[in-house]
């Protein structure tokens, strides 16, 4: 088995769900593991990316690579494969990963399974482990020739340095296909981000109608920087226009996974549900005794949000101060 | 101008999967995939009153026919769904393969997708189609222009926004932010049933057995299982001490 990994990147940043994969990866026993880094200055992140398990990172360092766009990724990372060939190619799930892999997958005629919350090795075989239909059922999925890609849900994995040594860093030099090559990003615009994204975050604090007002988000903004996490919202709140889609967690927004979700004012409703169920650990507070996120919370607190939310951040606040 | 919009009937209701196939049941009553929706409706928006053909595909069981009908109900011109017991069970590159062939028969300008399956809640077929078609893919389009030959597209991502140009012809798969999609109307439903359907296999199209279906595929399904139950939950009432109580939880979950 000779896996390679897409690492994704914002900023100079690698991004930590990219890495979870990585560390991954790295845990399936191979000698070689491999990473594909794509973009001007790369370079530079390649020894973090060795610190992760990667033994091998192949870099398309070019800034005409920078703009976020996934089928010039599919060039290089074919080229990869098709020039060492790697058998499993592993992405962490977002809006570009998610293009990539479904384009390599064509390209190469390769298996491609989605929303995977673990891989595992049975008896030499790999086995996608994938929650369906809301989470109702879990299937194990797999390949039937080779390379395999698999792409994984936010937060399937921590991010473990392995205490690896450098890696070996490999140039790709690659000319994109022409149709690679014709879309053109002409304008960013980069939402104002305080503390990790909700991918990439250890714990989320989310908020629902419950809340009441846009204005009471700051309950959920004050207790996730209490607890080092990020802000996320349902679709009815994102819809009515109190928080941006960005933070959006559901089934038209991000699945998410983090060690601990706590849900402030949100009922539980199935298409919220199948975005967050796979949390480690999930407190919720709602005044509602019947409200279907109870029924999948492993604290479920029947109460106003906008007594008890106070009290609860002042004393995270106190404990890590103490 | 032709507009080609991708579309899928899913499984109305809770959906299950069939123990013995390890499939997606879709023997009992189907829907147009609500996603799909906003697809056909910015087609609609875009042709306006305009001669822009709208054509809707699909591919999938005899019954998909009742999905496409509303599409057409919609509005859209005409429908194409390929329908063939051998293409029953094909994976992302089987049904790449399939739908790629449809719609290099079409040679439609923008082909358009909506953003999610509702059932499988598969987001990733677009960009296999636009790969096997050579063309230029945006997903998660929150906005979308046409002028000059060209599309520009303000596309959502997890940072915020992009804003992305790409000549035509080129594959498009919009969010479910872009619009509001239109309900059918009475005239639009009498009117559905005299637009053109054709119903196509996949020998129509010039694809092997092998190609399509389980065949075809390169993934397969190996056993399915219950969820992993969720530890045992509690729930308090809310009174004074429910903050500490929080937190005296969180503490022993070792999460602060």
């Amino acid at each position: 088995m000779a896996v390679l990994v897409f690492l994704e990147h914002h900023g100079s940043e690698l991004q930590k769900g990219a890495l979870g994969v990585l560390t991954k990866g790295a845990s399936l026993g191979d000698t070689d593991v491999g990473a594909v880094l794509v973009g001007g200055g790369v370079r530079s992140l390649a020894a973090e990316a060795g610190a992760y398990g990667a033994t091998t990172v192949y870099v398309a360092d070019d800034g005409s690579f920078d703009p976020p766009l996934p089928q010039a990724r599919v060039d290089v990372i074919a080229k990869v494969v098709g020039d060492h060939g790697y058998d499993t190619v592993l992405f962490a799930n977002s809006v570009l990963a998610a293009d990539i892999a479904a384009g390599l997958a064509a390209r190469l005629e390769a298996g491609l399974n989605w929303d995977l919350a673990d891989l595992v090795d049975q008896n030499g075989t790999l086995v996608g482990k994938r929650p369906a239909l809301g989470d109702s059922v879990f299937v194990d999925v797999g390949w039937r020739s080779s390379p395999r890609i698999a792409l994984f849900r936010a937060g399937s994995f921590d991010a473990v340095q392995t205490g690896g040594g450098a890696p070996q860093v490999e140039e790709v030099a690659v000319e994109p296909a022409e149709h690679s090559r014709a879309a053109k990003v002409v304008d960013q615009q980069l939402e104002e981000a305080t503390g990790p994204s909700i991918e990439e975050a250890d714990v989320i604090v989310a908020g629902g109608r419950g809340l009441g007002a846009p204005e009471n988000f700051t309950l959920a903004e004050e207790l996730a920087q209490a607890l080092g996490g990020a802000v996320g919202a349902t679709r009815a709140v994102v819809d009515a226009g109190w928080y941006p889609y960005s933070a959006q967690i559901g089934q038209t927004g991000k699945t998410v996974s983090p060690k601990l979700y706590v849900a402030l004012g949100i009922s539980g409703a199935i298409q919220h549900k199948v975005g967050m169920q796979s949390s480690n650990v999930i407190v919720a507070i709602n005044k509602d005794a019947n409200a279907p996120i109870f029924e999948f919370s492993d604290l479920g607190v029947v109460g106003d949000v906008h007594e008890i939310v106070p009290k609860l951040t002042e004393l995270v606040k106190q404990r890590k101060s103490a | 101008m032709k507009i080609a919009v991708c579309v899928k009937h899913v499984p109305e209701g809770t959906a299950r999967i069939d123990p013995g196939s390890g499939r997606l049941d879709r023997s009992g009553e189907g829907a147009l995939n609500r996603f799909d929706a906003n697809a056909v409706e910015e087609a609609l928006r875009i042709k306006g009153d305009g001669d822009t053909e709208v054509v809707v595909v699909s591919m999938g069981p005899e019954k998909a026919a009742d999905s496409l009908r509303k599409a057409l109900a919609m509005g859209a011109d005409r429908a194409v769904l390929v329908s063939d017991p051998a293409a029953a069970g094909s994976d992302l590159v089987a049904t790449s393969r399939v739908l790629a062939k449809l719609l290099e028969r079409e040679a439609a300008d923008l082909v358009l997708f909506g953003q999610q399956a509702s059932d499988g809640d598969g987001a990733v077929l677009w960009a296999a189609v636009a790969e096997r078609l050579r063309l230029p893919v945006v997903s998660q389009a929150a906005e979308l222009t046409l002028a000059g030959g060209a599309l520009r597209v303000k596309r959502q991502n997890e940072f915020g926004y992009d804003v992305i140009e790409a000549p035509l012809p080129a594959v498009v798969a919009v969010s479910d932010a872009i619009n509001e999609p239109r309900y059918p109307s009475l005239k639009g439903i009498m009117g559905a049933k005299k637009k053109p359907q054709d119903v196509l296999s996949l020998a129509d199209l010039g694809v092997g057995a092998a190609e399509a279906g389980e065949a075809g595929s390169r993934t397969e399904v190996l056993a399915l299982a219950d969820p992993p139950a969720r530890g045992g939950s509690q729930k308090i009432e809310g009174d004074g001490d429910a903050a500490q109580a929080i937190v005296d939880f969180l503490a022993e979950k070792r999460l602060i």
